[in-house]
């Protein structure tokens, strides 16, 4: 036995009864370097955010460019928005199978024993795939461009429809976030993953003009958060203009942040 | 068992009374009593699925406590647990840190996380290496360290902020006997330093070796606790070993023995051995005797101290169904005094 015998409140002195906002903004730093530390590590994980936009890009418009809109150039205007929130959704899907396969291993036993705000190795990693939204949105633009796609927009309304496409996706990340937290592998995320982007892409205005689908699809179109972001992109990157769109877009990754990320973070803790 | 309210509480690194978790139907740990004094190494003893890991993680909020209380420096485990996971140093199992990093990468993280500046974080991690003799791998990634390596990481990683308790979950399960033996050295060497650490392992010597006090745990629940002499004394003061020349006379000869001494020997089917505890080394020649006149052939003959082995062997081993033993609870109330 030792000798040495610390003092109940010497031990008690050292430390803190909660993390407060700065501790927590700190912590979701040092693990969103993480995620990129691991990022640079595993190139493959860019492969999506690369591949996507040049191919999905190029086939989209020329497959249903004539058939939607007469000619591949008057398509452009309405797919690359269009393309851009798909690519968006996709981009940000990766983040619950990443986050499942990492809650499996080992280090997040750790993270868990820590000090640290339960919210911190969620928030972390989501702000590292800032970056692959970044390269998603980048490349599907100068994708557009090359295939002779003009935004009327100009340079500060493609930035604006820029801006709220990795916006978005970083808010609807949050959804497949909370997925990583409840299902109990990560083939069970992607499975599921995959059954809410197909909806939420297609049944939207991204691909055609919703006008011409049936009532009860127009009012899921109408719905559905994604039909505000590729109108708002449209808008922006189109016109050049703010409108209401713009708006609801925001509002409504607003409300899928308010609801996912607390959803996210006590099913991360009961997981414990 | 009444441990709470002892005056030794206020000196307790962890007091826990009535410690329940279920697991739906099962009950994984059932009603356990702990106290951990500050400074020693506290050992709880059992096999596989016992509930030891279990319980630790109780008490390190890891799972949430379904009954009982638990205090950790006078600290409400269900009330505080940020609080508490600052007193804790965690080594579970399993090498928990980060398989993309590198060991340097790894401690630097965890010591940011904990609110170490960044400079402060690599002085640590490099002081934290060195001490571990990891140098030299500081700056390889982890998938290329040996088993060793990586447990010995991983306890580096749960000293940063030099907690006062460290809980160590088997922390030598897998290893080979010479980076054992180094692990159990480092172990020593923590505790000279003021920590508390409460370990848990199924290997008996371990327990031996390290712990001051110990509890044995089987199936949930506490059939034993003391000091490793304290324990072995409760088996008997010796142990008479017995090699039947044939293995089929050991119901018989577990007769004799149990009429001679007035209790079962332990046995072991498959070699035909046989253990007999005696509170009294020269019982032995009673039961050599008995034996002979029972006409129950013997090729060798010993008396030793009684091992851990037996310890455990006697409190839950060849007790395969009733945990409700009397003999069982007679030696706890033993050793509890």
């Amino acid at each position: 036995m030792s000798t040495i015998v610390l003092e109940r409140s010497e031990i008690l002195a050292r430390t803190t009864p909660r993390n407060s906002l700065r501790d927590t903004a700190s912590q979701t730093l040092t693990l969103a370097w993480r995620s990129l530390t691991k990022m640079r590590r595993n190139p493959e994980q860019f492969f999506d955010v690369i591949i996507q936009p040049l191919l999905f890009t190029a086939m989209f418009t020329y497959i249903f460019g004539g058939a939607v809109s007469g000619s591949v150039a008057n398509y452009m205007p309405l797919i690359i928005p269009g393309i851009l929130a798909q690519t968006a959704l996709t981009a940000c899907m990766a983040m619950g199978t990443q986050l499942r396969e990492d809650m499996d291993k080992g280090v997040f036993d750790r993270f868990k024993s820590l000090p640290i705000a339960r919210i911190a190795p969620l928030a972390g990693p989501a702000l590292a795939d800032v970056i692959r939204y970044v390269i998603a949105a980048t490349l599907t633009i100068l994708v557009g461009l090359a295939m002779g796609y003009r935004p009327g927009g100009g340079f500060v309304g493609v930035l604006g429809g820029w801006t709220l496409t990795i916006v978005a996706a970083w808010s609807l990340a949050w959804i497949f976030t909370w997925l990583g937290t409840i299902a109990r592998s990560a083939q069970a995320v992607q499975g599921i993953s995959m059954m809410i982007m197909f909806p939420l892409s297609f049944m939207s205005n991204a691909f055609v003009d919703a006008k011409t689908m049936p009532d009860w699809l127009q009012t899921f179109v109408k719905f559905n958060p994604v039909s505000h972001v590729v109108t708002a992109v449209r808008d922006l990157m189109n016109d050049g203009k703010v409108t209401a769109d713009v708006g609801w877009a925001l509002f409504g990754c607003l409300v899928v942040v308010a609801i996912f990320a607390p959803l996210s973070v006590r099913s991360y803790k009961r997981h414990l | 068992m009444p441990t709470n309210n002892l005056p030794s509480n206020l000196h307790s690194a962890v007091h826990a009374t009535g410690l329940i978790k279920n697991f739906g139907e099962f009950t994984a740990v059932d009603a356990i009593d702990l106290d951990v004094r500050q400074g020693e190494i506290f050992g709880v003893l059992g096999p596989n699925g016992a509930g030891k890991t279990t319980m630790l993680k109780m008490l390190a909020t890891l799972l949430p406590i379904d009954g009982g209380e638990a205090e950790i420096f006078g600290v409400d485990v269900r009330k505080e647990p940020h609080r508490i996971r600052q007193l804790l140093g965690v080594t579970g199992q399993y090498a928990s840190v980060d398989e993309n990093l590198t060991a340097n990468e790894n401690l630097w993280l965890f010591a940011r996380l904990q609110g170490v500046s960044s400079k402060d974080a690599r002085t640590t991690a490099s002081r934290l290496l060195e001490q571990f003799a990891l140098q030299e791998a500081a700056d390889k990634p982890i998938s290329q360290f040996s088993g060793g390596m990586r447990r010995r990481l991983d306890l580096a990683a749960s000293l940063i902020t030099q907690p006062p308790l460290i809980f160590l979950d088997e922390p030598t399960t897998g290893l080979d006997p010479r980076t054992r033996g180094q692990m159990w050295d480092t172990i020593r060497s923590l505790v000279d330093n003021g920590s508390t650490i409460l370990l848990t392992t199924q290997y008996l010597d371990e327990a031996d070796q390290l712990a001051d006090r110990i509890a044995v745990i089987d199936r949930g629940a506490k059939v034993a606790e003391g000091t490793p002499d304290q324990l072995k004394t409760s088996v008997g003061d010796s142990t008479l070993q017995l090699q039947l020349a044939d293995g089929a006379d050991q119901s018989l000869a577990s007769d004799v023995v149990r009429r001679v001494v007035g209790e079962a020997p332990v046995l072991t089917p498959e070699s035909g051995r046989m253990n007999v505890a005696l509170d009294n080394a020269n019982r032995a020649a009673d039961v050599l005797i008995g034996l002979r006149e029972a006409g129950i052939g013997i090729t060798s003959v010993s008396v030793d101290k009684p091992t851990l082995d037996e310890v455990f062997l006697a409190l839950t081993g060849h007790d395969t169904g009733e945990s409700n033993d009397p003999s069982t609870d007679e030696r706890e109330l033993e050793v509890a005094r």
